[in-house]
């Protein structure tokens, strides 16, 4: 562990219980390093997750830090910024919290465009109940709830995200660690609402399962698979089967959240608003 | 004071709150408990507040804790269906101790029921409505002048003891509009939560003397965790028997308490009363009347109103009802107060429910069918 990692997490918290070779530890250390790069004090950050084994990290950094229900990350993180928008939010949730449970509060999210940058762990399963399906279980994959292979179609986040008109949305795997960094950065500076998945891997309950004998293997199916933005328009739409883009996936100014509501309360109590 | 106004049960919760210094509120359209959300949608920014209207119950109830973690007085109001979604959310905010208001404006339920109608049918549900022994309280107004003035004690008790306090009105009381005569006490005062001390050692789960651990808010330079996870008086989740039992008991017994303060109750000609009426919310107005009718025919008749509903107020009701006649607890309901009238009272004296569930109001004239009949 590195100086960034003591001035960052609370080592006393330390070892955390993530299984050996999981992928969250890899995304919590991309995450320390953008807010170092960001140069964030860590008084005015706020951390929110929500319920699985994504949700733990909120307990291991030293920020204000909120571990809430189920799905719901979200919902609290949006009270929090628009109660106190000095705070620079950012939310973690697994593809259970993100896509399943709280897939409302998602969509509601990138229509709001409030300046909250939320980092998707998407290991395509339940890994804390012990390897159940998600709604982004790829199909034929097998997990306890699907002994025989899923039937169940998946989701794709980011053009879920993008349909429901978010104004950042970026995808990076944890094999591709430093481009995690610069995708936080780049979410925390965008104004509004930033999606960030990370597709990352769990040994434990997916990879034994679905043929993958180490965590190294599915390091190395992410980076056979993923392919950059800037190459992605350039390989042969059949060669892109089964593949999937990483980079920036869509970044555009909308208007923000707070600050409109901000404008309205001004408006307001000059006297100057239009009242039906 | 002495100001006088013609108001709706529904707005005076909203003007209550204002008053106790809500500046936060987040909801979901529901009948018929919205004109709540367009009275703050329309008042909150006038003052510098949020209004937010969210994408259902769970993420209002969701963004009010949020809001409330800063520091931010916040408050939603909703009716049975909504107020079902948010029960895992309550169960939150009474696990992790963060203030927060529920205005549930009762309709006749279960499910889509009749939702235009008032009922009565979640007084339990209000108070055991989400997983596990948690605390609440509950607090059951009967006139918008009392709407106005315990919306904003339900405020200053979420704040004083950290605790989701939820005012459960009903469809009747949210749409009547009365003229309210403001008096001395009826003024809100704000209450602030406690913070932590300069030059004390703080942990935001501290077992103190008066069982209200210090809140730290977030962004004060404390950097807290706030998890629904059982957690030790540092805030981080714990396993070990004996402390979940030391906190579990903390944060239960801190409502016990301060019961004084919390509980109170409303009572009319009970003294010498011997049959006396025990009744909460629109249902009480009919009883009031019944006591009025009745004690200018020469009946002795009287009324106890428990006002907090939950704690449920034991040792008041045991003592007014010493030594009567008969007790009736007439509920828009299948008789869910009356087990706890029941209870309080161990067998001393005769207990006799009323009940009607057909979406209509208890009358003064069902009241006094049912005392004739009795007697």
């Amino acid at each position: 562990m590195g100086a960034i990692h003591e001035k960052y997490l609370r080592m006393d918290k330390l070892p955390h219980i993530w299984c050996p070779g999981c992928g969250n530890g890899i995304i919590m250390s991309s995450f320390i390093r953008a807010i170092e790069k960001l140069g964030y004090e860590k008084d005015e950050v706020a951390a929110v997750s929500g319920i699985g084994c994504s949700g733990r990290i909120t307990g291991y950094m030293d920020f204000n830090t909120l571990h809430t229900t189920h799905g719901r990350a979200l919902v609290f993180a949006t009270g929090i910024k628009m109660a106190n928008p000095g705070l620079k939010v950012f939310v973690f949730m697994g593809d259970g919290d993100a896509a399943a449970i709280g897939g409302n509060h998602l969509i509601h999210s990138c229509r709001r465009n409030i300046d909250i940058t939320a980092i998707i762990f998407n290991n395509h399963i339940y890994g804390m109940t012990g390897g159940q399906f998600s709604p982004t279980t790829f199909r034929n994959k097998y997990a306890t709830t699907a002994p025989y292979g899923t039937t169940d179609p998946d989701f794709d986040l980011v053009n879920l995200c993008i349909g429901a008109g978010a104004s950042y949305v970026a995808r990076s795997t944890s094999y591709h660690a430093k481009m995690l960094t610069d995708l936080f950065v780049a979410g925390a500076l965008h104004k509004g609402f930033a999606v960030i998945e990370v597709i990352t891997h769990c040994p434990v309950n997916f990879g034994r399962r679905n043929e993958f004998d180490t965590p190294a293997d599915m390091l190395r199916w992410q980076k056979d698979h993923a392919v950059r933005t800037a190459k992605a328009d350039m390989v042969p739409m059949e060669e892109m089967e089964g593949k999937f883009v990483i980079g920036e996936l869509i970044k555009k100014e909308k208007p923000e959240y707070v600050e409109e509501y901000d404008r309205l309360i001004e408006t307001v109590r000059k006297g100057d608003a239009h009242r039906e | 004071m002495g100001e006088v106004k013609l108001l709706q049960g529904n707005e005076a919760c909203v003007f209550g709150a204002l008053a106790a210094g809500v500046r936060f509120f987040a909801g979901y359209p529901i009948t018929p408990s919205t004109e709540i959300a367009n009275i703050f949608a329309r008042e909150l920014p006038k003052i510098g507040g949020k209004f937010m209207q969210m994408e259902d119950e769970i993420a209002s109830i969701g963004a009010v804790i949020g809001a409330s973690c800063t520091g931010m007085k916040a408050i939603t109001a909703t009716s049975g269906p909504g107020f079902s979604l948010m029960q895992e959310n309550i169960g939150f905010a009474a696990e992790a101790e963060i203030p927060c208001v529920i205005i549930n404006v009762m309709r006749f339920g279960p499910s889509t029921g009749l939702p235009t109608h008032p009922s009565q049918a979640d007084f339990m549900q209000s108070r055991w409505g989400t997983h596990g022994d948690h605390p609440v309280i509950v607090i059951a107004p009967y006139t918008a002048r009392e709407a106005y003035r315990e919306t904003g004690r339900a405020v200053n008790f979420s704040e004083k003891y950290r605790v989701p306090v939820i005012i459960l009105m009903d469809e009747i009381l949210g749409h009547l509009r009365e003229r309210v005569e403001f008096k001395e006490e009826d003024i809100v005062k704000e209450v602030n939560r406690k913070g932590p001390e300069a030059g004390v050692p703080f942990f935001p789960y501290e077992h103190t003397d008066d069982w209200i651990p210090p809140f730290a808010n977030f962004g004060s330079g404390y950097r807290c965790h706030i998890t629904g996870l059982i957690h030790d008086r540092t805030g981080f989740p714990t396993n070990n028997p004996e402390i979940v039992d030391q906190v579990m008991r903390r944060m239960n017994g801190k409502i016990d308490k301060h019961i004084d303060e919390i509980c109170r109750i409303s009572t009319v000609d009970v003294e010498d009363a011997e049959i006396v009426i025990v009744a909460f919310g629109s249902v009480a107005r009919s009883a009031a009347e019944v006591v009025r009718i009745m004690r200018s025919m020469g009946k002795k008749i009287g009324l106890i109103r428990p006002v907090t509903l939950w704690p449920f107020p034991d040792r008041e009701i045991k003592k007014a009802a010493e030594g009567k006649k008969a007790i009736i607890v007439p509920e828009m309901n299948l008789g869910q107060m009356v087990r706890e009238v029941i209870r309080t009272i161990e067998g001393e004296t005769p207990v006799h429910p009323l009940n009607r569930i057909d979406g209509e109001l208890i009358t003064p004239r069902d009241i006094i069918d049912f005392i004739e009949e009795m007697e």
